[in-house]
């Protein structure tokens, strides 16, 4: 790298300043001022540069000094990160508390691995020296936490032959571990971690079909809109509809390796629950503590808002990186609006065009490149891996036709929509039916086939339908009121109402109801299904459909959720059998032709 | 001194001075503007190029002879006086004393801009605060270190609502240190006086700060109040271990201060004419509440607004609430029907109550009991608008049930009146006596277990009564 010589700020404007510095590339670091502030050269006329400071730019002054760092905005990647929680740029916020207190001095330089720790390092026995090596192949293993063992990867710029590979034994993570002659003859010096620049997507051999739901234990979910490993979600809705909570529990259940939670402009404490209750949270599927698969990336809103806008990428570029080691991945960025708005906020200082509600011209097109990072691949290094994306999205007033939601939707596969009516009710989650999609449908469904139950599919659509039939006789009752209904009428809004409460409301706060497995979701399903068709078929004898809708046992369908956790289909079944028979006493002298 | 010189502004626009020839100025310096009378004014530098420099006046820039006013770079940031002697006092927007008596001396000086709290350091807030009112107790929780709005609307009673907050808040079971931090921007002089004699009334005045900007002062220094205020209430909570409450009214004043500044400066607008950066604004102020671990003082914060024409999809309440954790929405149909305090249940809500209530808390039964009222109150809700078309005579026998919870649950359990304080533990009996008017089987957020201990029902008598 060239020297080159220092700038000097002209102006300050906020976040951006205005600084004389040539030959600085876009996209390039630099440090500004006396506390050497971090900032990012966005744009330049001549022998001006624009550049964004993450950091607040109070007591800099015209005259201050620009110095060019050479590189641009790069997060380092190797063992570590898990458990930790990371500001926007990758700095470990836990570090930073140890050295500048409960707030966060400015100019601080913390590298985001921590260089005192050292690594069980085992190499990988096939690796001979002499051998080609290509990028994205495995060098060896560590154990970084006690479920997930971290795969060291030869960076993906590096080709060559292995000249040397370090023995077993404990290494700190810039200890040279492996050395590779290239092409050209350069010895590369290969250590525990290496740097990837964040806006760059990493490279892999080629995209590979989703073929697996991703598994969040949320029945409305799931079950009705269904999400892959691999693919793109959104979660719309106003403040207070549960967004949060919604990303909490995918964080918390979802069937991943690797979860990585992005607070981009939200609020601070929510960050902090995680980091209280997930160490404290069992992971269903691995048994272990959640904190061992879980890493945050928190840019509160208080926080400088350019940032925010790094923050996104800093994540998902972390979640490309466990990807390439193999791992299914999902990052949830809670929330993408806020992200918007910090490029909004840009673009506004800059001067550039506004198109909508102030946002730039180039809006969809940012939101659409960030997206396409997710999907599920073959490696560099021949492994299947994949990187989830579910992004929250926070409409102003709760109106979906605004930029940042309408181009979500756009992108996106799976849309959980959430409703303030429901969520006005306490029907959690708030996800509407009416308003929300998924893509993935056809796929989830020979999942659910093959590992649950080959009606799975017919189930869910005649829940499905009969909500939807709800909703039309709904509007007729507001009008005339529920005399005006056919007993088969009065019984389906019945039904729907028994698949509300007993299938699609779940508590995250309920012990039991928090989680519940594919199997208990179909079970669930089933039992309410099963309900509705012994209704329509009792109506059919000649029962009053108010004899049905007094039976105590449904009061008992409606809390079987939180009654029988995921392990105890057996007694979910023998409900079942309970629910089944008093339908059949009930209809018993109808049957026998008395009436 | 090395305090730049006097310098002649060379255009005064709408609250902003343009400042040319000034080099080297640091971004968001405190400045000094002497007028032609010789009075001093306050300001924040805002914008420090080479070629101009953006100043901000807080007393605004109406009435300057730009000829004869000079301005001051003071080379530090705006940054407020701090002691123990802050309790009992009367302030402005830049921490000058509005009581008439001397300013406070001290060597601690402290930023009021002050600096984002690392999500680290921050402790989760958990312990449940007793304000006495079934509305936030019973159904949304307020926790120590939380921000929780009210949401109001043009002569609504929010005034009364805080400062009963404020007179009847404590953590049962315990006797603590307290202070309150009272912020009022761009409020009548009748309400300020309001919470002044409250304050006396309730004994408390000892303890409380105020920082005062009336309706007719200055707009702009509405946006360095919020600021001030809160340095203080972080210097009494974090260094003097106190548990504060920060009262912020009215924000909905403070958001107009700041589109006023913008458009001035020709940001770009994002909606309703407020710039796209309201929302990082408010966060700064409205974030700078919570707990740290290893302090013992605590920020909570109850910001009120008016939501203008009662819409709360406006951008102020709108963006409030996706800071904010939580709000307390009031009603002017339950305020014109005399209740008193008018909680508009279905959209009010507390994000925290969940960890503060509940077993080893309140009482185990509380997080369903909220639940199911909340569910019940939205059937009762329906079925009131259905009566309203179709006549209640000719409802079911289970809707004229929800129709009586629904006037029992708004005239006893939320209309209260403004003198009673209730504790959590009578706040939840009367939920009970409400939910026996109800069915059990239609009672599904309630555990079998919760029914057998606290439900009442009689259902021979609601047979006989059909």
């Amino acid at each position: 790298m060239v020297e080159r010589s220092e700038g000097v700020v002209i102006d300050i404007n906020g976040p951006l300043v205005q600084a004389r510095l040539p030959g600085s590339p876009t996209g390039e670091q630099v440090r500004l001022g006396a506390l050497g502030l971090t900032g990012e050269v966005i744009g330049r006329s001549g022998d001006e540069a624009v550049v964004q400071v993450y950091e607040s730019t109070e007591q800099l002054a015209p005259g201050d000094k620009v110095v060019p760092l050479g590189h641009p905005l790069v997060v380092e990647l190797g063992p570590g990160m898990l458990g930790q929680i990371f500001d926007g740029t990758q700095r470990p916020l836990d570090r930073i508390a140890l050295q500048s207190g409960d707030h966060i001095a400015r100019g601080l330089v913390i590298p985001a691995l921590d260089r005192d720790r050292v690594w069980g390092f085992t190499p990988n026995p096939a690796l001979r020296v002499g051998e080609r090596l290509k990028g994205g192949e495995r060098l060896g293993t560590v154990q970084e936490t006690s479920t997930i063992e971290h795969r060291v990867l030869v960076p993906p710029d590096v080709f060559g032959e292995l000249i040397q590979l370090s023995p077993a034994g404990d290494y700190g993570v810039e200890t040279v571990i492996a050395r590779v002659r290239e092409a050209d003859g350069q010895v590369r010096d290969l250590q525990l971690f290496h740097r990837w620049p964040v806006r760059t997507p990493r490279p892999y051999t080629q995209r590979d079909h989703a073929v697996a739901p991703l598994l969040t234990g949320q029945r409305i979910l799931d079950t009705f809109f269904p999400l892959l490993k691999g693919g793109k979600a959104a979660v719309p809705g106003p403040f207070g509809a549960g967004k949060t909570m919604v990303q909490q529990q995918i964080a918390r259940w979802a069937n991943a390796d690797i979860v990585i939670y992005v607070g981009c402009g939200e609020r601070g404490n929510e960050l902090v629950d995680i980091l209280e209750t997930f160490p404290k949270l069992t992971d269903p599927h691995s048994g272990k503590s959640l904190m061992e698969r879980t890493f945050l990336v928190a840019n509160t809103s208080n926080m400088p808002v350019v940032a925010r806008e790094a923050s996104i990428y800093v994540g998902v570029t972390m979640a490309e990186y466990y990807r390439d080691q193999g791992y299914d991945v999902v990052m949830v960025a809670d929330s993408t609006s806020r992200w918007a708005e910090a490029l909004r906020e840009v673009a506004g200082r800059l001067g550039q065009m506004p198109v909508e509600e102030g946002y730039p011209a180039y809006l969809s097109s940012r939101l659409s490149a960030f997206y396409e990072r997710a999907g599920r691949v073959e490696t560099l290094g021949g492994e299947r891996g994949s990187v989830t994306l579910i992004g929250a999205v926070s409409p102003p007033g709760g109106d979906f036709s605004e930029p940042v939601t309408s181009h979500t939707k756009e992108i996106v596969q799976t849309f959980w929509a959430l409703s303030k009516e429901l969520a006005d009710a306490r029907h959690y989650p708030s996800v509407s039916w009416t308003d929300s999609f998924s893509g993935y449908v056809g796929t989830a469904a020979s999942w659910w086939r093959e590992q649950v139950d080959p009606s799975w599919e017919q189930k869910r659509a005649t829940a499905l339908g009969l909500l939807a039939q709800a909703d039309e006789l709904s509007r007729i009752v507001n009008l005339v009121g529920p005399e005006a209904l056919s007993p088969e009428q009065r019984w389906a809004l019945e039904g729907a109402g028994l698949i509300k409460e007993a299938v699609l409301q779940q508590s995250a706060l309920d012990e039991v109801d928090s989680f519940a497995s594919p199997q208990k979701q179909y079970a669930l399903l089933d039992l309410i299904v099963g309900i509705y068709r012994q209704g329509i078929l009792a109506l059919g004898l000649g029962v009053p459909v108010q004899l049905l809708l007094e039976m105590p046992i449904l009061g008992r369908a409606r809390r079987a959720k939180s009654r029988y956790a995921s392990s105890e289909l057996e007694q979910l079944a023998s409900f079942g059998v309970e629910v089944k028979h008093a339908f059949e006493q009930l209809t018993a002298e109808y049957r026998d032709g008395h009436h | 001194m090395k305090e730049k010189q006097f310098r002649m502004a060379s255009a005064a626009r709408g609250g902003l001075l343009f400042m040319r020839g000034v080099p080297g100025v640091k971004f968001n310096d405190r400045v000094v503007v002497r007028d032609h009378r010789g009075r001093k004014r306050n300001g924040q530098v805002i914008r420090s190029g080479e070629e101009y420099v953006l100043v901000q006046v807080f007393e605004g820039t109406d009435d300057l002879d730009l000829e004869n006013t000079w301005v001051r770079f003071l080379e530090k940031p705006v940054e407020l006086t701090l002691s123990p002697d802050l309790l009992g006092r009367v302030f402005n927007g830049v921490g000058m004393p509005r009581d008439g008596r001397p300013p406070i001396v001290s060597r601690l000086k402290r930023n009021v801009n002050g600096s984002a709290v690392n999500p680290a350091a921050r402790a989760y807030p958990r312990e449940f605060i007793q304000t006495g009112i079934s509305g936030i107790d019973g159904l949304n929780s307020l926790v120590r270190g939380q921000k929780l709005p009210i949401f109001s609307g043009s002569g609504l009673p929010h005034n009364r609502l805080a400062a009963q907050i404020v007179r009847q808040a404590k953590l049962p079971g315990e006797e603590s240190r307290f202070a309150v931090v009272f912020a009022a921007m761009g409020v009548s002089y009748d309400d300020a006086r309001f919470f002044q004699e409250e304050f006396e009334e309730s004994g408390v005045l000892g303890n409380v700060v105020m920082f005062i900007n009336r309706a007719d002062d200055p707009p702009i220094e509405r946006l360095i109040l919020a600021r001030s205020a809160l340095t203080a209430a972080e210097y009494l909570a974090f260094d003097l271990d106190l548990h504060v409450l920060v009262v912020l009214t009215d924000m909905t004043h403070y958001a107009e201060a700041l589109r006023e500044v913008a458009t001035a400066k020709g940001d770009v607008p994002a909606r309703k004419g407020y710039p796209g950066y309201l929302y990082s604004d408010l966060a700064e102020i409205y974030e700078r509440a919570g707990r740290i671990k290893q302090r013992h003082g605590s920020i909570t914060m109850v910001p009120v607004l008016s939501m203008p024409s009662d819409d709360i999809t406006h951008p102020i309440p709108d963006l409030t609430g996706y800071i904010t954790e939580g709000q307390i929405v009031l009603s002017r149909e339950l305020h014109s029907q005399g209740v008193y305090p008018p909680i508009h249940v279905p959209p009010s809500l507390s994000r925290l109550m969940k960890d503060g209530i509940g077993k080893g808390f309140t009482r185990d039964d509380h997080p369903r009991v909220a639940s199911q009222l909340y569910a019940s109150y939205a059937r009762a809700l329906d079925v009131r608008n259905l009566a309203s078309i179709i006549g209640p005579e000719e409802l079911s026998r289970q809707d004229r049930d929800y129709l009586a919870f629904a006037e029992q649950f708004e005239a006893r359990f939320i209309g209260q009146g403004e003198t009673t304080e209730r504790n959590v533990m009578e706040t939840l009996n009367i939920a009970w006596e409400l939910l026996s008017l109800l069915p059990p089987e239609s009672l599904s957020r309630l555990s079998e277990g919760d029914l057998a201990k606290y439900h009442n029902w009689d259902r021979s008598a609601a047979k006989v009564e059909e």
